[in-house]
């Protein structure tokens, strides 16, 4: 969302805002001087450029000022604001992409020579037999080490299996130390598949949550294990509960100074920079433990939780667990959800939300967000045990678990090498490291000094195994006969690393290749974010650490606050790294498939029949083939996608770019986003003061606008027609009565108050007296009509003006707009009144007698009180504006009184026209009197292209006023055709016949063959009380002149025929108006 | 008739919401304090803040007309809130806004000014305690941190789905003035209501 800068409030959401389209085309000093072409001109050419253009915004859910603003209409960046009358500012140039890392000096690896090698796991002993040490229930699981609590045992149930894990556990952990792999079978082919790797970009292991309460699509790794968690395989698709989710969702917005995506050692060093300053920092993460990939590695994790700790006193930092940071939009407004209370099960309290959506507006945003491993697209890469290198040594750190006993590992990078170590130093058997670069360097040394065999230059050709990986061969890279073949239950693929760019891509950053890393990094964005750490394709832990803390730092500090010096963990010395090699399609065993995406079954002949078929772009290939369209969004598949298909066509993959990152990061559900926007709460209701009593008395409701308004009131089991038809007759034969109070009112105010109203309104309002009313309407400068309704004159400099229900607020704009941006000389001001009176609406020819026995000091007769005046007094003692005005045809009085009064003179009317069987009704009987009388409803009857003398209302337009809104355009061409449609009435020729609104009237009593000439629409019908029949209104095509003609509506496959009527229908002569 | 009418008290927007909002009060133990604040005095004021007609209303009234956008001034009971730069709220006490609305016609005399009696318009929620900034960020995207919107803060802006007037009240601890179009009302205060469900 973009933050636009009020000239007067300041930097706003765009939400509060209103597009007035371009800015300093003035109003024609003298419309009717010019030709039709100059005023088409003016009414409907705009420019639109690309690039710098000044246009008006309203700030309209604030401070109501019209403004100007200069927006980049390609970047959508806002270079200048401006207030109305002020001229054009020299436009500032657009702010100039920065690199996504200001200072790139400790980007480089600044990791030693001459390495010790690592202690390995921690208390990690080695398996002995084969068998862990916790129990024969969890045999992958070791004894000791990794982040899990063996206090606390939980029970889970998977595929209808009972299994133990251990608090910390992923559900994906606790099934691999039980020893289950396979979690899924694949969505098109039903190929057994694992788990994949230990994070959100899991492919695989995608499960379906049966209880607490169903949800479909979570990928395993990422459900944080808890007692009684049900939870099944899926055969690539899940399945929506069909009972109402019971949680609670919300969202709240959080502002500051800098945002901190991901608690890794990038993030984690940025907010010790950050931490002791007063600046106001949020670090976000979407693990339930800071750390990152260090709870992968198991290093540094003691300062990570001192760290962590300090964090959580610091008064303006907030440490946001469990919070996927999903979608980063304009002007560094941020969406996370955090999940709050789902690693509780069943404990989860009721009153917390179950999911919070956090709505962040950061000045600074620092995304340390890490990289994923890739995979090869080998053959036969899709067994339950091949997994991603890094993410078994995860498992191993993370949760002391072994994912295989007798592995083979697969790389092109070092990355592979310390996971193997640390691996085979926890017990498991590393059969050998294929590596298809022919010299693999110190780490390789390394594992060859654990007793590991290396295979350089080598690849993997082909694997067995079914429900599990039993065995892996090999052959020097580029051959496809095996030449050697190992017995594995375990293969790690590492087939380099992705920055995860996902949010400074979404943030408009662009992206480069890196040759030497072999993939795509950030470089230049133009919001305020830096991206550091393995993000920015550093990859050196010590200078990781040392470039989080250096962009940490400069955020703040460019905020204005001091950074700290943060004393950073020493990090042990590693071997001295070999580039890695570019690879991303393996030859290997004949007729294999070679799967690049394994959630959607993509495999490399799938991409090649893409290039067959002529695809050169990376985003068709996508579409063709569906690669990095499943849920997983390609996390681990995309840019190997890209290289398969670099590798097809020939090109280097830089050429081919990445396909779009678009939010969310993972998945969001529904749910989350809606928040409390739902039920009820979904769309804000508006209830007059009498809406109780309207409820106590059985209405049914109508929604107008946001508005609820009765509709009508059913007694005694009455369908709709039969009480519509009751609530018509007793308000034509005596009395009813109407809470108009939803009416939209505008006190309009000042010396030029009258010069105003006729500049706004087709007819002259300058010369009503004090005292009397008059109806008006109002069009665009098209000449359309846009609202009507009456104007009542309280004092020389003051009117008060009523809307159409739905259009209160859209007029008061109207009013601003002009006031503001065109005729800002002129003296007057509008106010909304509408909620200051409650409208009573007294109808029918008992009226006067029941307005009468409540106001005794109000001269009621026709001629002290005539139609269209107004007076005040007192109703059943309260204070009133009386009005006569009729919308029915009949006698009736609009009494305003204050709302906090409304239902005591409500009741005090029903009371008093109880001996006439005064009716309350609602909007449906409204509707039918006022079209009996032909009284159009603006935006039922008209649709924007319907001009005053469309609707036969050439009475209310001036011909005496110079000039007023629409008048130049009631004489183009367009506005005098003779074939223009004009509202009049419609008599089915079967007075039982009705006609739903929306219906087409042709000419002919057969429909010709098509294209059917068609002469106009039924807009508004209804069953007449008082005509004994039905009847409608409708939009007619030369109308006036086809009065008496017979045409047919087209209701369904019939044709009924019609008779064209005047509009007014009953009591044409106006007999009824003085009671 | 007419005397069951004058008897029958007035009716505020929120009336039939007073007990669930004291229940909510009751029930979060301080943490957040939630009531109508009905019937107060409000009149709307739109001048020239460059004439001498703010200064005017200012003197007679004892009560300044803020300048800056989006404070508030209040002396004694009543309080002046910025809308815009010719446009303002005067707040008071019940029953005062015809006394308002005559001392400030006066104090303009021909300056040409717009007074408006609008003390039905909006009711006013009062929101306060500890977990007030809490409980109005859930819907509210301006930044409420005390360095943003301090004491002496007004903004008109959106809460939940519908345009309200925030005020930051002066003294401590005091919390916040949320006023809100009276036919809005009901929905704010549900809205109000489900929000506070995790401080109650």
């Amino acid at each position: 969302m973009l933050l636009i800068s009020c000239p007067w409030c300041g930097p706003r959401d765009e939400a509060e805002f209103h597009y007035g389209g371009q800015a300093h085309v003035a109003y024609p000093q003298d419309p009717s001087a010019l030709t039709d072409e100059e005023w088409a001109k003016y009414l409907f050419f705009r420019d639109n450029p690309k690039g710098p253009f000044a246009e008006r915004w309203s700030h309209s859910a604030g401070c109501r000022r019209w403004f100007n603003a200069v927006r980049d209409t390609s970047t959508n960046e806002i270079l200048a604001v401006y207030r109305a009358g002020e001229e054009r500012p020299a436009t500032a140039e657009p702010k100039p992409a920065r690199p996504a890392f200001e200072d790139k000096a400790p980007s480089e690896p600044i990791g030693g020579l001459g390495a010790e090698p690592s202690a390995g796991v921690q208390g990690a002993g080695p398996l002995v037999s084969g068998r862990g040490g916790v129990g024969e229930n969890q045999p992958f699981r070791l004894p000791t080490g990794g982040r899990v609590d063996r206090e606390t045992p939980l029970t889970f149930t998977f595929d209808g299996t009972e299994y133990q894990g251990f608090r910390g556990d992923t559900l994906a952990s606790a099934l691999l130390a039980n020893g289950v792999i396979q979690a899924s079978t694949s969505i098109k082919l039903g190929r057994p598949r694992g788990i994949f790797s230990a994070g959100v970009e899991e492919p695989n292991a995608v499960i379906q949550i049966e209880e607490p309460f169903p949800e479909p699509m979570l990928p395993a790794t990422t459900v944080e294990l808890h007692d009684g968690l049900v939870a099944t395989s899926l055969p690539g698709q899940g399945r929506l509960a069909t009972q109402p989710d019971p949680a609670r969702y919300d969202a709240v917005h959080t502002h500051c100074d800098l945002l901190i995506v991901g608690a890794g050692p990038a993030g984690l060093a940025a907010a010790a920079a950050a931490a002791s300053s007063a600046a106001r920092v949020i670090l976000a993460d979407d693990r339930p433990e800071l750390g990152g990939s260090l709870l992968g590695t198991g290093e540094l994790l003691d300062w990570a939780d001192e760290l962590g700790t300090r964090l959580e006193s610091a008064p303006e930092v907030r440490v946001l667990r469990r919070t996927t940071v999903f979608g980063y939009y304009d002007d560094n407004h941020l969406l996370a959800v955090e999940r709050r209370t789902n690693h509780l099960g069943a404990q989860a309290p009721e009153n917390v939300s179950r999911e919070r959506v956090h709505r962040i507006r950061a000045r600074r945003v620092v995304l340390a967000t890490g990289a994923h491993e890739r995979s090869l697209a080998f053959a036969d890469n899709d067994r339950p045990g091949i997994m991603l290198a890094a993410s078994a040594r995860t498992h191993l750190h993370r949760h002391g678990v072994l994912p295989g006993r007798h592995a083979v590992v697969f790389t092109t990078n070092d990355s592979a090498y310390a996971a193997a170590l640390d691996l085979a130093a926890a017990g498991v058997q590393i059969a050998a490291i294929v590596d298809t670069r022919p010299a693999p360097g110190e780490w390789a040394d390394r594992a060859r000094a654990a007793g590991i065999e290396v295979l350089p230059g080598y690849a993997v050709t082909g694997t067995e195994g079914e429900a599990r990986l039993t065995a892996v061969s090999v052959a020097p890279y580029g051959e496809t006969v095996a030449q050697r073949e190992f017995a594995a239950d375990l293969l790690l693929v590492s087939g380099g690393w992705n920055p995860v760019a996902h949010l400074f891509s979404q943030a408009g950053g662009k992206l480069r290749h890196d040759e030497a890393l072999g993939t795509f990094v950030p470089d230049v964005v133009r919001q305020a974010v830096e991206v550091a750490g393995s993000a920015n394709g550093t990859f050196d832990l010590a200078a990781v650490l040392a470039q989080g803390a250096a962009a940490g730092a400069r955020a703040i500090e460019a905020e204005g606050y001091s950074p700290d010096a943060p004393a950073l963990p020493a990090v042990p010395v590693q071997p001295r790294t070999t580039p890695p090699m570019q690879v991303f399609t393996v030859p290997g065993r004949d007729g294999a498939p070679r799967f690049v995406d394994l959630q959607r079954d993509v495999t490399i002949d799938d991409l090649a029949r893409a290039t067959g078929a002529g695809m050169r772009s990376v985003e068709h290939t996508k579409r063709y083939t569906t690669a990095g369209t499943a849920n997983d969004q390609g996390k681990t598949s995309g840019v190997l996608a890209g290289g398969v298909v670099a590798d097809l066509l020939g090109v280097d993959i830089s050429a081919l770019g990445t396909t779009t990152f678009r939010p969310p990061y993972t998945p969001v559900s529904f749910a989350a986003l809606a928040g409390r926007d739902r039920g009820v709460l979904s769309d804000p209701i508006r209830t007059t003061a009498l809406h109780g009593w309207h409820v106590e008395h059985g209405a049914l409701f109508e929604n107008v606008g946001q508005w609820k308004r009765p509709w009508y009131y059913p007694q005694d089991g009455e369908d709709m027609d039969t009480a519509v038809l009751r609530e018509c007759a007793a308000t034509r034969e005596s009395v009813g009565f109407m809470d108009a109070s939803t009416l939209g009112k505008i006190d309009v105010q000042g010396p030029d108050a009258g010069v105003f109203l006729d500049l706004l309104y087709t007819n002259m309002m300058s010369t009503l007296k004090v005292g009397m009313i008059r109806y008006g309407v109002m069009c665009r400068p098209d000449g359309m009509v846009f609202d009507d309704g009456t104007v009542i004159r309280l004092a020389p400099d003051r009117f008060l003006v009523t809307t159409t229900t739905g259009n209160a607020a859209t007029v008061l704009d109207w009013m601003e707009e002009w006031l503001q941006t065109e005729w800002p000389e002129l003296k007057v001001h509008c106010t909304s009144v509408t909620e200051q009176w409650a409208t009573v609406a007294l109808v029918g020819p008992k009226s006067r007698d029941v307005l009468g026995s409540l106001a005794p000091q109000l001269a009621i007769s026709n001629d002290d009180f005539p139609f269209m005046a107004w007076r005040e007094t007192t109703v059943a003692g309260i204070d009133a504006r009386v009005c006569r005005i009729s919308f029915s045809g009949e006698l009736a009085y609009e009494i305003n009184v204050s709302p906090w009064e409304a239902l005591a003179l409500w009741e005090a009317l029903y009371e008093a026209g109880a001996p006439y069987g005064i009716t309350p009704y609602g909007t449906e009987t409204m509707h039918v009197l006022r079209a009996e009388k032909g009284y159009p409803i603006i935006g039922q009857d008209t649709d924007g292209t319907i001009t005053p003398h469309d609707l036969g209302m050439s009475w209310a337009v001036s011909k005496k006023k110079p000039d007023f809104i629409g008048k130049r355009s009631f004489a183009r061409a367009d506005a005098v055709r003779p074939d223009r449609k004009h509202l009049v009435g419609l008599l089915p020729e079967d007075p039982g016949t009705f006609l739903p609104e929306g219906t087409q009237l042709v000419a002919e009593s057969e429909l010709p063959a098509p294209p059917v000439p068609m002469l106009g629409h039924v807009t508004s019908s209804y069953r007449s009380a008082a005509l004994g029949r039905t009847f409608a209104l409708a939009l007619i095509k030369g109308g006036r002149e086809r009065i008496g003609e017979r045409l047919y509506a087209v209701v369904r496959d019939r044709l009924v025929p019609v008779t064209v009527a005047g509009p007014v229908l009953y009591d044409p002569e106006g007999a009824r108006r003085d009671g | 008739m007419a005397d069951t009418a004058l008897t029958a008290p007035p009716r505020s927007p929120l009336s039939h919401y007073a007990d669930r909002l004291a229940a909510a009060t009751r029930t979060s133990q301080g943490a957040v304090r939630l009531a109508e604040l009905p019937f107060l005095a409000q009149v709307n004021v739109r001048l020239d803040a460059k004439g001498g007609a703010a200064d005017a209303v200012g003197l007679a009234l004892g009560l300044q007309l803020p300048l800056e956008p989006n404070t508030a001034i209040r002396a004694g009971e009543s309080t002046a809130l910025w809308l815009g730069p010719d446009e303002w709220l005067v707040v008071g006490p019940p029953g005062s806004e015809r006394d308002l609305e005559t001392r400030i016609r006066a104090a303009v005399g021909e300056e040409p000014v717009s007074v408006t009696d609008v003390s039905a318009q909006r009711t006013t929620l009062l929101v306060s305690g500890p977990g007030a900034r809490d409980l109005l960020a859930h819907g509210c995207a301006l930044d409420l941190h005390p360095r943003a919107f301090g004491t002496g803060r007004c903004a008109q802006t959106t809460l939940g789905r519908t345009q309200v007037v925030l005020v930051a009240r002066d003294e401590p601890g005091a919390g916040f003035w949320v006023l809100v179009r009276s036919s809005f009302a009901g929905y704010l205060t549900d809205w109000l209501l489900d929000a506070a469900t995790e401080y109650v």
